[in-house]
């Protein structure tokens, strides 16, 4: 059992329909499944530990994926957009390995004898399924192995295993549940667990991919258009580009089609949500939270929810549009306090999930679950009496002001409702009173002026006064990586060394 | 009745129509596994044609859908399509009702 399994039932019934699409190339259901044959024979020719591969989105990139399935061996994507050094320290750790790259990224690549380079373009070349004979593959080996960001470290290898990958997608996703007129634009990179999660759960659904190379506000809202795209995921830098480019060129936000919209891997900002529900009133927002050792979703905010946030007047109900949603059916959750004690409704605390999902493994530390299943996601926050669950940062990221434990989030949100105000961030900054204390870096809107005493009312007004940020200074921009996750670590930097 | 060694993985088929599942969960052990009334077959088994649909059996596999036991510890996905019901140590098995999602990937 491995994820090829997810590929051979469309291929089955749906041989004839179309895939994937990018630009001018497309593969039917049938053709993928061909070509991720033919490249599971010249994998398993190689006789290597790992295929891997760096390059952009194309139809070569689910090849590669559900091929690596069909010969058994793990599927490791690499980041294009690390440093030359950086991409070469992982392509280290994967070899022996047969690495498939982009024409664009050959000149990267420090050549090795333990590793054959071979174009991605091949792929897709030939006919028929190469001779493909099918291997027992063994549910709990590895399908896919993804390099964390390393926003905070030394990137690490995550580990996801057949059994997680489909218990997934079959516990979330209906089998050929897409019509043949759907269409779901991927604009989120290969590397990264919601491109996996993407290229699985749209094949067994059954709905055809359109490819975006990279992204872009103009490139996505015309894909959207010339493919009639029916859903797509966004991450919230993302959309919040699309509404810019929006309200800048005053084009119409005219994309008929589109009847779902996915958002996740970073927070959202409130206003950012308003104002995408109010410039497409028909379309179905999801808010989907997951992390890459839980193989993607585990707590989803449906439509109506966002919808009955919006019209809602009770703080209670309103507040769910901050929301990431209730576990799925396929997982649980549970917030602790630092004793490991199980915490109550809108009691702050550490995100324990479990669930067949859930990996929790990473190659060289082993698995991190604990006796019972848990896996600690480092991320802090509470549900309410309805299981909403709220997100309010990472562990390493909550100020210890004195004792009193303060989270960036809330800090974050009540800066961004200002007006004058465009972004922010609020970290940790020395101080040797408190330990550590409250300081803000603040994006202006353009021909905004306001006076840090200004802000600092703001949220003392809003929030209790320790919550009062010490230091604010103003930026022209605040440091995202390239899925829009702020490197808090980098502000942090500034604040340690006054240069800010 | 003779027995199927079932894991996870393991593919069976219907020995009476073209019906084929796989095991997703299964405590290890040893099953009375049937399908329109006929024991299904294991992996590199073929029907020998000698078996048909037990009378009155209007069931079927369905394509996607998942099949569980009443206490949810065995579940089988069927990966083609075909007649018959399939039944596990005496009880037959049930659709799983999915709960659906809106699609977040």
């Amino acid at each position: 059992m491995n994820i090829s399994m997810l590929l051979d039932m469309p291929a089955d019934v749906f041989g004839e329909r179309t895939a994937v699409v990018c630009g001018d190339q497309s593969l039917s259901y049938g053709e993928l499944r061909a070509a991720a044959q033919r490249a599971a024979v010249a994998f398993q020719k190689a006789q290597a530990r790992y295929v891997a591969v760096l390059d952009v989105n194309s139809p070569a990139l689910p090849v590669a994926l559900f091929g690596a399935g069909y010969a058994g061996i793990p599927y490791v994507p690499l980041n294009y957009r690390l440093t030359r050094a950086e991409i070469n320290e992982l392509i280290a750790r994967v070899a022996p390995a047969v690495l498939y790259v982009g024409a664009q990224f050959r000149d990267l690549i420090d050549p090795r004898d333990d590793v054959q380079l071979r174009d991605t373009a091949e792929l897709l070349d030939g006919e028929g399924d190469g001779g493909f004979v099918p291997v027992d593959v063994d549910p709990a080996s590895v399908a896919v192995q993804l390099f964390t960001s390393g926003t905070t470290g030394k990137p690490k290898a995550a580990i996801l295993r057949n059994e997680n990958l489909i218990s997934y997608i079959i516990g979330t996703v209906e089998f050929g549940g897409a019509e043949e007129s759907d269409a779901v634009l991927i604009s989120v990179p290969p590397y990264h667990i919601a491109g996996i999660s993407a290229a699985l759960s749209s094949t067994y659904a059954c709905r055809r991919m359109v490819q975006l190379e990279s992204f872009s506000p103009q490139a996505w809202l015309a894909a959207a258009r010339a493919e009639q795209v029916s859903n797509a995921f966004l991450v919230p830098t993302m959309l919040s580009r699309i509404i810019d480019h929006l309200d800048q060129t005053g084009e119409a936000a005219a994309l008929p089609s589109l009847r779902a919209l996915a958002y996740g891997g970073g927070k959202m900002p409130l206003p950012t949500i308003r104002r995408a529900m109010a410039l497409f009133p028909q379309v179905d927002f999801t808010n989907a939270y997951g992390l890459t050792e839980t193989s993607s979703t585990i707590a989803v905010l449906t439509p109506d929810a966002h919808r009955d946030a919006a019209a809602s007047t009770d703080p209670k109900i309103e507040r769910r549009l901050a929301s990431v949603g209730q576990a799925t059916a396929a997982v649980e959750i549970e917030i602790r306090d630092d004793a490991g004690q199980a915490l109550g409704p809108d009691e702050v605390g550490t995100i324990f999930v479990r669930g067949g999902q859930v990996s929790g493994e990473y190659l060289e530390l082993g698995s991190s679950l604990d006796g019972d299943g848990w896996f600690c996601t480092r991320d802090v926050g509470f549900v309410d009496d309805e299981g909403y669950l709220f997100l309010d940062g990472r562990e390493d990221d909550v100020i210890v002001r004195g004792g009193e434990n303060i989270s960036p989030g809330e800090i974050e949100d009540v800066l961004i409702e200002h007006p004058a105000v465009a972004d922010a961030a609020v970290v940790a900054m020395p101080d040797e009173q408190w330990g550590e204390a409250v300081a803000a870096a603040v994006v202006l809107r353009t021909g905004a002026a306001p006076a840090v005493e200004e802000l600092q009312n703001w949220v003392r007004e809003r929030l209790r006064s320790s919550r009062v940020p010490q230091a604010i200074v103003f930026k022209d921009e605040l440091p995202y990586n390239d899925m829009g996750k702020i490197l808090r670590r980098v502000i942090r930097q500034e604040f340690l060394q006054g240069a800010a | 009745m003779s027995k199927l060694t079932l894991k996870a993985g393991t593919r069976v088929s219907s020995a009476v129509s073209d019906a084929q599942l796989m095991v997703i969960k299964v405590p290890a052990g040893e099953y009375e596994l049937t399908c329109g009334g006929a024991p299904m077959l294991g992996p590199g088994e073929s029907a020998d044609g000698s078996a048909s649909l037990a009378d009155g059996d209007a069931g079927a596999c369905l394509m996607g859908k998942r099949y569980v036991d009443p206490e949810e510890t065995v579940e089988m996905l069927c990966t083609k399509a075909g007649a018959g019901t399939v039944v596990l140590n005496g009880t037959a098995l049930d659709v799983k009702q999915a709960k659906q999602l809106p699609s977040s990937d």
